[in-house]
């Protein structure tokens, strides 16, 4: 009996200090990221919220405030421009960029021959920099040596040179139009695979019974999308209101500060004026707007998803 | 009278024409838009080669009358020179996708295969930074920055979008560990390897792509972001090639190079579409593992 006991126990205790050196190795292999996420993610985001209750200026000593930043918040007509003009620039670019990532994505949902290549173009604008084509626009649209205007003037459309970024509709649309470039690519790809999981049998079989390609395209392709498409609408709500870059290119914020976006307002206040207390708030603000904006989609779109 | 349903309609006459001219449509559809896509990159490369008088010829003209490339010769006079801004954005490039490389992978293997106490919420706070925009920390990590003295350095730059980079880095890695089957370790453990050994030569080997999807993301943020860049860099000579292009923009008393422009964003996109061109199957492969996390 001792040795069979013995025989039982020794592998059993040897288990043990494997499981106990897996467990220390598995540790270790994690721990660089996760001090790297401790000290270059969490701590900013803690000091974001410190900071938010101080006076804080780039030189000097911070002063602690209390909730004074949210306070002056409240009066400070600028931010709240800049929220307005956010959640117009959001619920205007929107729209278009999903439109337009639809048909395309219809388009390219097919075996064609060549079909790859269009994919791909399509897509491309998508891996530049948004500053850079930022920069490409600005060029675009300018009104002596720009190329839209060049055409549109060539083709007796219009009679002078539009002067697209220094009126503040024609900049939304122009802007608009750039960003519809750039990015329609990225939800394009996403709604082509919510497509292309779709079987060909439902499809199939609803040709059998008489259905027509819009029918198919209502009843069968839409509703089965409803995932894809709050996927992607949350990641384009989401980017679109933390846009920076094509304001910041642009139209630098004009006319008169009129096209000044959150993240833009958050710039000034912190990089420019260096009320790094104050930038600090506006951030906490940002972020709970964005995550009650996130919970809210999720939540009407998941909602609607379970019939 | 056996003919199927679908030979009916093929053979026809009438819906074979209607097909070919279904097909016609479809090309020309494709091919128009694929132009208007193409153009203003198209547009773009062409100004940044034609004579500088041409390239800032107002109103436009379209052909070039002669290649040449002064407009890169006018553009390497700007701040450094080019070949200083092209060696900033490749470096904190390249130290971007090495450091998210091995962070990574060294994450995604611990995640994947070991069992540790708090590993759940280690993984969800590395991840958390997928879902809080970098926007709102760029203020503290701005003064981080400074108090360690890399505020304005290559390697500062790096270890921010390093820092963006990692959710989407752990999480991939994660993944691709996951699709490795058990038995390859099992043999490995029985022959001898230490852990260590079957990281570095079993799993390497197996989890390439999912390597090579979180370099390509980390190569094109780092090599095209602008906000961060713009707050980190404050001295022209650490400019990387965004920040580097609005000083070219802005132009010498107000009157904007467009030639000298043109050629430095053609100099800053070339890269980006060759490297997509070249891995578009890996970056596709990145972009359908974070759309099935979601």
């Amino acid at each position: 009996m001792a040795t069979a006991s013995s025989v039982i126990v020794k592998p059993a205790r040897r288990g043990a200090t494997l499981s106990q050196q897996r467990m220390i190795a598995g540790f270790l292999f994690v721990l660089p990221a996760v001090l790297f996420t401790l000290a270059m993610f969490i701590f900013p985001l803690i000091m974001t919220g410190w900071m938010s209750l101080h006076n804080w200026p780039l030189l000097g000593q911070a002063t602690f405030l209390g909730l004074q930043n949210y306070v002056d918040m409240m009066n400070d007509r600028q931010f709240w421009a800049s929220l307005w003009f956010t959640t117009q620039y959001t619920l205007l670019v929107t729209p278009p960029i999903f439109i337009l990532a639809f048909v395309l994505a219809l388009l390219v949902n097919t075996a064609l021959r060549g079909v790859g290549v269009f994919r791909t173009i399509y897509f491309i604008p998508v891996v530049i920099g948004l500053g850079t084509s930022s920069l490409l626009w600005v060029w675009l649209l300018n009104d002596r040596v720009g190329i839209i205007n060049g055409i549109l003037l060539d083709l007796n459309l219009i009679q002078r040179p539009i002067i697209w970024l220094v009126d503040k509709n024609l900049a939304m649309f122009a802007i608009i139009v750039s960003i519809v470039w750039k990015t329609v690519g990225f939800s394009m790809i996403l709604l082509l695979a919510g497509m292309q999981a779709i079987p060909d049998e439902l499809y199939q079989a609803a040709e059998v019974d008489g259905a027509s390609y819009w029918q198919r395209l209502t009843h069968i392709m839409m509703p089965l999308l409803r995932s894809t498409f709050a996927l992607a609408l949350v990641l384009s709500v989401i980017g679109s209101y933390l846009a920076f870059d094509q304001f910041y290119i642009m139209t630098r914020g004009g006319p008169q500060n009129q096209t000044i976006t959150a993240v833009y307002w958050i710039f000034n206040n912190s990089f420019t004026y260096y009320k790094l207390g104050y930038g600090a708030a506006l951030s906490i603000v940002l972020l709970v707007i964005l995550g009650v904006l996130s919970i809210i989609q999720l939540r009407v779109l998941r909602d609607e998803t379970t019939y | 009278m056996e003919t199927t349903l679908e030979g009916v309609t093929i053979h026809s006459p009438g819906s074979r024409i209607r097909r070919r001219a279904g097909l016609i449509a479809w090309y020309a559809i494709a091919i128009i838009l694929a132009a208007l896509f193409l153009f203003p990159i198209f547009w773009s490369t062409l100004t940044s080669v034609k004579p500088p008088a041409e390239a800032s010829a107002a109103p436009p003209t379209y052909l070039p009358s002669s290649i040449t490339f002064d407009n890169y010769i006018k553009l390497n006079k700007y701040g450094a020179g080019i070949a200083r801004y092209i060696f900033n954005s490749a470096s904190v490039a390249l130290i971007t996708v090495f450091g998210t490389i091995v962070l990574s992978t060294l994450a995604g293997y611990g995640f994947s295969r070991f069992h540790f106490p708090a590993k759940n919420v280690l993984f969800i706070m590395v991840l958390a930074a997928l879902m809080i925009p970098f926007q709102s920390i760029l203020t503290p990590l701005f003064l981080l920055m400074s108090m360690v003295k890399l505020q304005n350095t290559l390697i500062g730059l790096a270890l921010v979008y390093i820092t963006f980079q990692l959710p989407f880095g752990v999480f991939m890695m994660r993944n691709t560990f996951d699709t490795v089957p058990r038995e390859i370790e099992e043999a490995a453990l029985l022959d001898g390897a230490s852990t260590w050994q079957m990281l570095t030569r079993v799993m390497l080997v197996l989890v390439r792509p999912g390597i090579i999807t979180v370099a390509v993301y980390a190569f094109l943020n780092a090599w095209n972001e602008f906000l961060a860049a713009l707050i980190i860099m404050t001295q022209e000579a650490n400019f990387t090639l965004p920040i580097m292009l609005t000083s070219v923009r802005s132009g010498y008393y107000g009157a904007i190079d467009w030639g000298a422009l043109q050629a430095g964003i053609t100099v800053t996109i070339l890269p980006c579409i060759i490297l997509f061109l070249l891995l578009q199957r890996y970056y596709m492969q990145g972009l359908m593992g974070g759309a099935v996390k979601g």
